[in-house]
């Protein structure tokens, strides 16, 4: 899990991925230590994520920063996005962890951020996220994708730009395509692909 | 058949250039073998006991004659010259190599095949009734609402990291013939009062470790809704599902942990966020789609043929053949045949290419250039024209596909088992060839009449051993091989479970156990009764008792 310090190694990329680009990014992910009280865990200054507890326990004293977009709010791989549904107005960034990356309970909060409550901030996806999950990802409706410090060169986030795109034009609805293909283009045309 | 357009052929293309440029970072080192594993498991790609096994699937088990070649030439240049068909209507190579798989894929998607999402944790190949728009007992075809389901599940990028796999089947029809009830969702195509389409939905069901029965979850969903309610149950699950525990994670134990009416609740509440929504599925959709199903272009014929009935009188091998592996058909003249992939010899299932290749002429000549896989792992022609099963068989029988044991005693449903696959805890192969030559004289089968007997090398019941007439299982005892058999397990509309006998058995034993069982059913049984039948009337006690008659109390044997 990403601590406060993405200082990685010097050839290790610190970067990430925001709406198709690879980007600097200064944001800190804060967690608990183990047993560690919400209350009494530090929030550094400048832009960070904070674990949903520490969030509910500090809603008053997090407001104003909130609100100018410097503090945003991670959620666990099984807390209800519900948790979050008054707050989705104020929030401009919102993390989802993915503890683990076939753990796929993340894609599902995504979707159900996005629709259901509507929420049109930063959606960043945490923990282990790699590239050959950037495609569901992205149409689940991250748009910041940030792998672990240590995982890519520069050099190889830029590559995996690319999976982003695995699929063009996919069957299904999603977040980045409201419509599933029957209903998004004209299919009536018939096959085509003869052997 | 479905015929690809355009949009499907790209995305199956795309879909192989993704795994090509992934198995080329594996062996450069950039991909790890842990975070390549369920990319190439969702490509279908095992690595087992002797090499790595390649599953590729077959759509609620429909081949074009094509397609047939396609698995042929596979088989002869990248594998050992055959295949082996599941009880998922997939098709199995157990020798290919690693780095030739994105290649075979490639060779795949010229004839619109793939290996998707054939293994993982996420929505597995939909099966549906073999006899789809030929049995006479159908409501309807369910191969559109298949194929529209197909293409919700493939590279669905919300579900392809579900706590455990996720099976769907399809019934359409009186008789199920899919084994609704073991499914994690179970879609009975059925009509209401009105008149309308819609489905029964079941939900929960599974084999496995814990063997659980679906419960209906939904009493008529109207198939507008088809993917919305499909949807909503998928979401419930990947949210919900237990993840701490491999062997808890199916969706049947989030239903019975939450009970069928909570499940049915949450489930409802989220449907109604998205019922009617873009998800609903439109009559000009639906009959895209089943117009690729349309029937093909019967001829008429009398319904019955004096030559054939002729033969039926004087040749007694064909008459037995036609009356064990042909079916009626709804078309006046025409029937559904079942090429037999259980002559003893033959692992079942296991088909070479010169049998595809075959096979796939078959069709051509005889069946308008499809054939149909069954979970029973056998390949039905299914628009035949009785004028021809004479010469229809006969070239089957040439080729070792005409042996007349559908639904007999050695039309065995056995895994691969402990011989290819790294899951098993015992072989399964072997105990299907002893019992078939045991019990290999056909009047010996005849007498003892319809029978299930499923072996599975281990608790993932890939061989569907709990819904056997007799069911074999291979259980691991101090690392030898055990089996434990139980009995009175049905599939169909009564689709019940078997229960374990007692104390498992060595493999030399088993075929004696078989022996016994049929020896106890020949001695209860009534006229016309079939050994399942004996069974559900007095018991499995009187079965019990014959079987371990001779075990000496103090030699006790393995109790798994």
């Amino acid at each position: 899990m990403p601590i406060a310090s993405r200082k990685g190694k010097p050839p290790m990329s610190d970067k990430i991925i925001k709406n198709g680009r690879v980007v600097a990014d200064a944001r800190l992910t804060v967690t608990l230590a183990e047993g560690e009280a919400p209350a009494d865990t530090a929030v550094p200054a400048g832009p960070v994520l904070v674990p949903l507890a520490v969030w509910q326990a500090r809603r008053d004293e997090l407001l104003a920063r909130a609100r100018s977009g410097e503090v945003g709010v991670w959620l666990a791989a099984g807390e209800d996005v519900a948790a979050l549904a008054d707050d989705l107005t104020l929030l401009h960034v919102i993390g989802l962890h993915f503890p683990k990356f076939t753990d796929g309970r993340s894609y599902s909060a995504a979707t159900l951020l996005r629709t259901r409550y509507g929420y049109d901030g930063e959606l960043r996806a945490i923990g282990e996220v790699l590239r050959d999950q950037f495609n569901y990802m992205t149409r689940c409706g991250f748009d910041a994708l940030e792998p672990r410090a240590e995982r890519y060169t520069d050099a190889q986030l830029e590559a995996a730009l690319a999976s982003i795109d695995d699929f063009t034009q996919p069957y299904q609805r999603s977040v980045k395509d409201p419509l599933p293909l029957f209903r998004r283009i004209d299919r009536s045309a018939g096959p085509q692909v003869q052997a | 058949m479905y015929q690809y357009d355009e949009h499907d052929q790209r995305l199956l293309d795309q879909r192989v250039a993704q795994f090509r440029d992934q198995m080329r970072r594996h062996l450069a080192g950039e991909l790890s073998a842990d975070e390549f594993r369920p990319l190439r498991l969702q490509n279908g790609l095992y690595i087992q006991r002797h090499a790595p096994m390649f599953r590729i699937s077959v759509p609620y088990g429909h081949l074009a004659s094509r397609q047939l070649r396609k698995l042929a030439h596979l088989a002869r240049n990248y594998d050992h010259g055959y295949a082996h068909f599941t009880t998922r209507t997939n098709v199995q190579f157990n020798w290919p190599k690693l780095e030739d798989v994105p290649e075979m894929l490639a060779e795949l998607a010229s004839v619109q095949m793939h290996a998707n999402q054939t293994s993982g944790n996420c929505i597995r190949n939909i099966t549906a009734d073999p006899f789809a728009g030929v049995a006479a007992d159908e409501v309807a075809d369910p191969r559109p609402f298949a194929e529209i389901l197909r293409q919700w599940a493939t590279y669905n990028p919300e579900f392809a990291f579900l706590p455990r796999k996720f099976k769907i089947a399809f019934n359409s029809a009186a008789e199920d013939r899919v084994v609704l009830r073991v499914y994690d969702i179970g879609l009975d195509l059925v009509r209401n009062d009105a008149g309308e389409l819609g489905f029964r939905v079941l939900v929960g069901g599974g084999l496995g470790r814990t063997p659980i029965l679906g419960e209906e979850i939904g009493a008529f969903v109207p198939w507008q809704h088809l993917i919305s309610y499909c949807e909503a149950i998928l979401r419930v699950y990947n949210r919900w599902g237990r993840r701490d525990n491999l062997w808890k994670a199916r969706i049947k134990i989030l239903v019975k942990a939450l009970g069928p009416d909570e499940f049915r609740r949450q489930v409802e509440e989220e449907w109604a966020n998205s019922k009617d929504g873009p998800n609903t599925i439109t009559a000009a959709e639906l009959a895209r789609v089943s117009a690729h199903f349309a029937p093909p272009a019967y001829e008429a014929q009398p319904a019955q043929d004096a030559t054939v009935d002729a033969l039926l009188a004087t040749d007694k091998a064909f008459a037995t053949w036609v009356k064990r592996n042909v079916r009626t058909h709804r078309q006046p003249g025409y029937a559904a045949v079942i090429l037999s992939l259980k002559k003893t010899g033959t692992a079942p299932g296991d088909v070479t290419a010169e049998q595809m290749d075959l096979i796939a002429e078959l069709a051509d000549r005889f069946s308008f250039g499809e054939a149909r896989m069954l979970h029973e792992q056998n390949v039905a022609l299914a628009d035949v024209r009785r004028a021809d099963l004479f010469e229809l068989w006969q070239a089957a029988r040439a080729a070792g596909l005409a042996t007349p044991n559908i639904g007999l005693l050695t039309d065995i449903i056995c895994c691969p088992g402990g011989d290819f696959c790294s899951l098993a805890n015992a072989r399964s192969i072997p105990v299907a060839d002893a019992i078939q030559r045991r019990f290999d004289d056909l009047d010996y089968q005849h007498d003892i009449g319809e029978i299930d007997l499923n072996i599975s090398g281990c608790m993932n019941s890939c061989g569907h051993h709990h819904v056997g007439h007799i069911g074999i299982l291979g259980v691991d005892k101090n690392d030898t091989e055990w089996y434990q058999i139980s009995i009175g397990g049905t599939q169909g509309n009564g689709t019940t479970l078997g229960k374990v006998l007692g104390p498992s058995f060595a493999q030399d034993e088993v075929v004696g156990v078989i022996e016994k069982l049929l020896e106890t059913y020949v001695e209860l049984r009534r006229e016309d009764e079939r050994f399942i039948d004996t069974v559900q009337r007095v018991g499995t006690e009187p079965f019990k008792e014959r079987v371990y008659a001779d075990r000496q109390p103090q030699r006790k044997a393995a109790h798994v």
